[in-house]
């Protein structure tokens, strides 16, 4: 049988001349994607806005929502949304803080259910109260924030500081695309999502990772390659592996956002758009030529003797 | 790199059997698991995302907690110096402190030193930080200011909490649901989780009343309605009815007999108007206080105040000797029932405020365990024959590795008796896409080095043992934030966290000894003339 071959053998793109271009096209994205996050904001769930959401199905045929939607405004909760989930008979209802603390929210929810009646099946109910709310969104943050300091340290441990701040930088573009993915389509904003932002995070350094140890080893192999085309050696050499892995992940991605259901969609949809358009993209483009920036690599023609054999990929 | 003496690679091959074994009991019925040694027992518990159930963050009020603190230092003050027989005005609370001014120079020295006595150490005896729980200063004009510090609060709300975890506790169990967890979270909350819950309505209602029962007497000096408009007499105040409409009646301030001496009580019906009804029984002290009191007043109303409401004001007809006796006001069959509960498993020291709550049905949690099942299994499936197509035998070499690393996931998640959520799923089906990685980068190396022109054995050595670096590395930064994600996340959450830590350590398991065995047995047997990928 002959096997697929996705990524041919011997790939010699230049991709390190990208970078003329792809340098500017990131720096564009991440100023619209941050003023996106100031100008049109993120969609915060009740997590990190406080509130409550109901899941509720009827248990007759498809739900009345304008029905209920009179229902509740007559109650005087403030903002209340109503939006159908998944099936025809189910309904997501959020209700937005109610002042007046935290016996307050429950009080809503009562009200809540005295005005839908009966003949309704409550799926899921979910309550946060101001102080919950205001301490989870501190947490996701410095949670988010920890993690990219221990990663560093964690990189600079192993390999140069240069390639520690080079992968920094490269993957904290990726978190800033994201963000701004999230304020481009509303999606909620909660701790799912936090989820996703460090999963990402940890997958798109993964493949920085696999690039830079390749770098690694050929800077130590070949003392007199100018760096350009060090670069791009590595980078080709490893690109039928971050192709083969990207269609596996996205693979297994793709089946949970077809069949894992509304509960974790919007995992699933962010997760798409950061590891597999986003992280494989900086791996390449961005985070393994900023090192020819961060001055990976020169003064190596002092410490060389001679090359031990040529490359075998490369210009 | 490929190869391994015979009792590493048992060693090896013991390790994974001895994992993945641990998974069993999850596949098993339950009735057949319980007759197993309880070492083998452990099973991945459903999260409440998948099982149904409620979540609830309560947290005690530190107000009130302070509040109750400083009124009862302000009666310790009292007592102290009446019993050192010193005059004083202007008993107040203050802020944080209580105060009070000595009336007299002569005994001033001597009643405060009576009132420095009532500074505790902090922590018990064996306590040395020194701290305790008064600050006493003095201003002129015999002013003596008491302020409660900072530890002394914290100290209480921390009592506080751990009597009502065990006050919680005996209520939450008399609704009869399987293993409800109750914990102390932070310094001031309490977290309960009840499992397969169809409504939590009951369960809030009993989580969310103080039920503070007391037995004082109504001030028959005049109607409450005249107090409410003119003055209320000091030692009384107004209180309205629990039933609708809302009553007031003026009672008394001082209790009689309290919650806390009751020795039992349960719900039943009253025998001449079948009303539900709860009946109670006193201790000894109580049953002595019950009646005295009962003797004294014959004739006059009491009251029997829950929670600062008026359930009932009977009027005392008889003496009531034996020590037991009945409380009848406008009860469901449910709500007295409830009242029994509240008061055989007491009060709460001080009020609980819920301020968090997730709840899931049932029905959504077996939705959800249905999604996550096809999810996993559409996800196993493409990834499985895309790695058939890319690397052929190779390819169902990383297959079977990937298999016995979900197995061991599943063995792991049972030895820790973790908890699986549906994002704990999707953490899953994420290691799949990513173990098959450690795959790809070894075969991919084994590619390049055959291309570099070695011999297929020297080129699968020099790919493993290249690869394995790089694996290690890649992973541990992935583990890294799974790490952030464990710490930082609740619920849901922490279980993804959790499958895609333990899916990092399972896969970095596999790659670096199950797969190298595989293929190195594969070596051994063929001896390949081409590397057949």
């Amino acid at each position: 049988m002959r096997l697929l071959r996705i990524v041919p053998d011997d790939t010699k793109f230049d991709f390190m001349r990208f970078r003329r271009i792809s340098f500017p096209i990131s720096a564009i994205m991440s100023i619209l994607a941050i003023s996106l996050y100031f100008f049109h904001g993120l969609n915060f769930g009740i997590d990190f806005r406080g509130g409550t959401l109901l899941e509720v199905r009827t248990s007759s045929g498809a739900a009345d929502i304008s029905g209920m939607r009179t229902a509740l405004a007559a109650l005087n909760l403030g903002e209340v949304q109503l939006q159908q989930f998944g099936g025809p008979n189910e309904v997501l209802i959020r209700l937005a803080e109610q002042s007046g603390g935290e016996a307050a929210q429950q009080a809503a929810v009562s009200k809540v259910r005295n005005a839908l009646g009966s003949g309704i099946e409550y799926r899921r109910v979910e309550v946060v109260g101001p102080r919950v709310s205001g301490e989870l969104l501190s947490y996701g943050v410095i949670g988010l924030m920890l993690a990219i300091l221990a990663i560093l340290i964690y990189l600079w441990f192993r390999f140069e500081w240069q390639f520690a701040l080079g992968a920094m930088i490269a993957n904290v573009h990726d978190l800033v695309l994201t963000i701004g993915f999230m304020s481009v389509t509303q999606i909620d904003f909660d701790l799912t999502s936090i989820a996703a932002l460090l999963t990402i995070l940890g997958y798109s350094l993964n493949d920085t990772v696999v690039i830079y140890d390749r770098i690694r080893e050929m800077l130590r192999r070949y003392k007199k390659l100018p760096m350009p085309d060090l670069l791009n050696a590595s980078v080709n050499s490893t690109l039928s592996r971050s192709v083969i892995t990207h269609v596996t992940v996205s693979l297994a991605l793709l089946a949970l956002l077809l069949f894992g259901g509304q509960a974790i969609h919007s995992f699933t949809a962010t997760m798409m758009f950061g590891v597999v358009l986003v992280g494989t993209y900086t791996s390449v483009f961005i985070a393994a030529p900023i090192l020819i920036y961060l001055g990976v690599g020169t003064g190596r023609d002092a410490l060389s003797s001679a090359d031990r054999d040529k490359p075998t990929h490369g210009r | 790199m490929l190869y391994f003496t015979r009792w590493k690679a048992a060693a090896i091959l013991l390790t994974a059997i001895i994992v993945c074994l641990f998974a069993i009991p999850n596949f098993l019925p339950e009735k057949m698991v319980q007759s197993w040694p309880k070492w083998a027992q452990r099973h991945i518990v459903l999260g409440l995302d998948l099982q149904g159930g409620s979540h609830i963050l309560l947290e005690v009020d530190s107000n009130a907690v302070r509040k109750e603190k400083l009124e009862g230092l302000r009666d310790d003050v009292r007592r102290v110096l009446r019993d050192a027989r010193a005059g004083y005005t202007g008993l107040v609370v203050r802020g944080n402190s209580v105060e009070v001014r000595i009336r007299d120079n002569s005994n001033f020295d001597q009643a405060l030193a009576k009132l420095r006595e009532l500074s505790q150490p902090l922590g018990g005896i064996l306590s040395s930080t020194g701290q305790r729980s008064l600050d006493i200063t003095t201003e002129p004009g015999n002013l003596v200011r008491l302020t409660l510090t900072d530890p002394a609060i914290v100290e209480r709300v921390r009592q506080s909490v751990e009597q009502s975890i065990q006050i919680i506790e005996r209520r939450v169990n008399e609704l009869g649901t399987v293993e409800p967890l109750i914990q102390r979270q932070g310094v001031d909350r309490i977290l309960v989780q009840v499992p397969g819950l169809q409504d939590p309505t009951r369960l809030k209602e009993l989580l969310g009343k103080t039920a503070k029962l007391d037995f004082r007497m109504v001030d028959t000096a005049m109607p409450a309605e005249q107090a409410l408009q003119g003055r209320v007499p000091p030692d009384d105040e107004v209180l309205y009815s629990a039933s609708q409409p809302k009553t007031p009646y003026l009672i008394e301030k001082r209790v009689l007999v309290s919650g806390g001496d009751l020795t039992d009580a349960q719900p039943g019906f009253d025998q001449r108007t079948s009303e539900p009804i709860v009946s109670f029984r006193f201790n000894t002290s109580g049953a002595r206080k019950f009646a005295q009191v009962t003797q004294e007043n014959v004739g006059k109303p009491f009251a029997i105040v829950l929670d600062n409401e008026v359930i009932s004001a009977p009027v005392i007809r008889e003496p009531i000797l034996g020590g037991s006796g009945q409380i009848s006001g406008s009860f469901t069959v449910e709500s007295a029932n409830d009242l029994a509960i509240l008061l055989r498993a007491g009060a709460l020291p001080a009020p609980l405020t819920i301020i968090e709550e997730r709840t899931v049905g049932p029905g959504l949690g077996q939705d959800s365990i249905a999604k996550g099942k096809i999810s996993s299994y559409v996800g196993a499936v493409m990834v499985i024959v895309f790695m058939m197509i890319t690397y052929g035998l190779f390819g169902l070499f990383a297959n079977i590795a990937v298999a016995i690393n979900v197995a061991m996931i599943f063995g792991v998640l049972s030895l820790l008796n973790a908890t699986l959520t549906l994002p704990g799923i999707a953490g899953i089906v994420l290691t799949v896409g990513i173990a098959v990685d450690s795959n790809v980068l070894i075969y991919e190396r084994i590619r390049e080095e055959v291309r570099g022109g070695r011999t297929p054995i020297n080129a699968i050595d020099a790919g493993f043992s290249r690869a394995l670096a790089t694996i290690l590395d890649s992973n541990i930064t992935t583990f890294i934030a799974a790490a952030v994600l464990f710490y930082i996340g609740t619920g849901p959450v922490r279980g993804f966290a959790v499958t895609l830590g333990i899916g990092i350590i399972t896969t970095v398991f596999t790659a670096f000894t199950l797969t190298r065995l595989i293929v190195a047995y594969w070596v051994w047997w063929r001896r390949p003339q081409r590397v057949p990928i």
